[in-house]
């Protein structure tokens, strides 16, 4: 294995997309995502890549869209309003079946917000950000090694699925510094047979495009694609469980609130209390599965969110409201800390009974 | 170790120049009644000098630091009292210089006036394991990159070379090399050699000129 190396999560980021062989980079500056623009500038030119940054969010996505037409790997990242402005081009790039790798190093909000840390696109990730009928795949690293393994990894399930990967995390992750190892193995090459790459007189055109005029082919390619979407659902679900095997109190926590939590249940153990974690990766697909075979045997669950709460309404889908689910949160850019958590897993233990 | 009125930190953000920075004033604490500590980072919203804020004014070292330091606006604004370093002759500044050369940038304006009393010392904070700063050369440019930005020119360089909290004896052992060729290769003094506390027993004998790192920030997290 190569030497380790001390890098901020969002310079991580941007070298694993490097190295995933991404070579084109679209953005524009936010805090607090500005070091993977800042990084791709000064890298990028080195390998014979393409930094732009763009006049707006909404250019920027629009070059993504151009870019990942042509089959090449292509990335943009922003912090929350970021994306918010970015919702059209998601939309397009779903509705094209184009990939495409976009992250968000979440601030506080809504509006202008704050710049500190937040989890609150929760929804936006998952559900809200673009019209239409469509998904993308979510992926939540919880250190900056995962961030950077999540990274390569975007790009693979990107292409495989035609879908945008999204790295949804909060601002203290893409700030953090952490040692890493950025030794991933070689870049899987997928085929991409639609791709607009020149017809050399040799084969039919592509085309890469949104519009349907008959109503019958729109339904006919959402079905299409939701069968796809449904691939993922089965195929594509990451969790991690923290001593799950004898707990009573169920955390839930992705991110860096997932890394307050493990300190928790520790410390909840320490005191008797059987607590622990399933810590889900890909935010979508959510670990579904996992959570109802959790409430068949605990107590309660307590969802961990630096939100008004905001995932704790999965988690209820998921377990189908058979368990109570309380909420630990902060919503301002203050974190949790583990005697927050541990509060709250007291309360669930009571009121579990 | 020779020590000056004003000491700068300065290099690739990152390299670790708060920690170092707050950990001299501790030692300076130690050796000269009045110690004041200025963060001029102008670039960096998170983990700044006001983290450690607790740690140093218990021991009666003043923090000057932006009024909008881990606040949740953004911008690069600059403290009223900063000019005090260069005006309040009573007191040993360490000054916090933002990374890279768009952080040393805001030092410019303070910068005749800390080379016309020629009491300082302004160091290159290097840490072999980030990837822009991993060899000696791109050390080198960033170095370059910085003093063209400031106005100020080095005067030494400290070896931070760290993984964070898994930093091994063997890591600091293995990054002597490297700091000792930057130093040379810039003409420069190597002023010292940061050693995470717990290892320094192991190091003891084997680095002359190392100085003791504690880890100030509190992370909820780790």
């Amino acid at each position: 294995m190569s030497e380790k190396v001390l890098m901020k999560g969002n310079e991580a980021i941007a070298e694993a997309a490097i190295m995933a062989g991404c070579r084109h980079y679209f953005g524009y500056p936010i805090t607090p995502q500005t070091e993977i623009a800042a990084y791709m500038s000064k890298r990028m030119p080195k390998v014979g890549g393409v930094f732009l940054q763009a006049e707006s969010e909404i250019a920027a996505i629009n070059m993504v869209i151009g870019v990942s037409a042509t089959g090449k790997r292509v990335m943009t990242s922003s912090s929350s309003p970021g994306i918010s402005l970015k919702s059209e081009g998601l939309s397009y790039l779903a509705g094209c079946d184009l990939p495409a790798l976009v992250v968000n190093i979440q601030r506080g909000g809504p509006g202008l917000g704050g710049i500190q840390p937040a989890q609150s696109d929760y929804w936006q990730a998952v559900r809200a950000a673009g019209h239409g009928d469509f998904r993308r795949i979510v992926l939540a690293p919880a250190s900056v090694q995962e961030m950077v393994e999540l990274t390569f990894k975007g790009f693979d399930l990107a292409d495989k699925y035609r879908m945008t990967t999204l790295i949804l995390a909060d601002g203290t992750m893409g700030q953090m510094m952490e040692p890493v190892s950025l030794d991933m193995g070689e870049v899987t090459a997928t085929e991409k047979s639609w791709a607009l790459t020149g017809t050399k007189e040799a084969r039919k055109p592509n085309i890469v495009n949104s519009l349907y005029l008959q109503p019958e082919n729109l339904e006919k390619m959402n079905r299409e694609r939701y069968e796809r979407y449904q691939k993922v659902e089965e195929n594509e679900v990451m969790f991690e469980q923290y001593l799950m095997d004898d707990a009573e109190i169920c955390l839930v926590a992705f991110g860096v609130t997932a890394r307050v939590s493990k300190n928790a249940v520790d410390i909840a153990r320490q005191n008797g209390v059987k607590a622990g974690m399933i810590r889900p990766v890909t935010l979508w697909p959510f670990p579904k599965a996992a959570l109802r075979k959790a409430a068949e045997k605990v107590k309660a669950f307590v969802s961990v969110e630096l939100s008004m709460g905001q995932m704790i309404e999965d988690v209820e889908l998921a377990i189908r409201c058979q368990k109570p689910v309380l909420l630990c949160s902060r919503a301002g850019g203050m974190i949790t800390t583990p005697d927050d958590v541990l509060a709250k897993i007291n309360e669930a233990n009571e009121i579990g009974g | 170790m020779e020590t000056k009125r004003i000491t700068l930190f300065a290099g690739h953000y990152g390299s670790g120049k708060t920690n170092i920075a707050v950990n001299y004033a501790l030692y300076l604490k130690g050796r000269t009644d009045s110690v004041k500590i200025a963060d001029l980072d102008i670039v960096n919203p998170y983990f700044r000098t006001k983290d450690s804020g607790d740690a140093l004014s218990r021991v009666g070292i003043t923090v000057v630091s932006s009024a909008y330091a881990n606040t949740n606006l953004d911008i690069p604004s600059l403290p009223q009292e900063a000019y005090a370093t260069v005006h309040d002759k009573s007191a040993s500044w360490v000054i916090d210089v933002g990374g890279d050369d768009r952080g040393a940038m805001a030092l410019g304006r303070y910068a005749p006036e800390i080379l016309a009393e020629n009491d300082f010392e302004m160091l290159m904070v290097v840490n072999r394991f980030r990837p822009l700063t991993s060899n000696w050369q791109s050390a080198l440019e960033v170095m370059r990159e910085i003093e063209t930005a400031s106005g100020m020119k080095f005067t030494g360089v400290v070896n931070n070379s760290n993984l964070g909290r898994e930093t091994t004896a063997g890591d600091v052992l293995s990054s002597l090399e490297y700091g000792e060729r930057i130093a040379r290769e810039a003409g420069l003094a190597l002023k010292m050699v940061s050693v995470r506390e717990d290892l320094l027993p192991s190091l003891s004998d084997k680095i002359p000129n190392m100085f003791p790192l504690k880890l100030h920030v509190y992370q909820a997290w780790k």
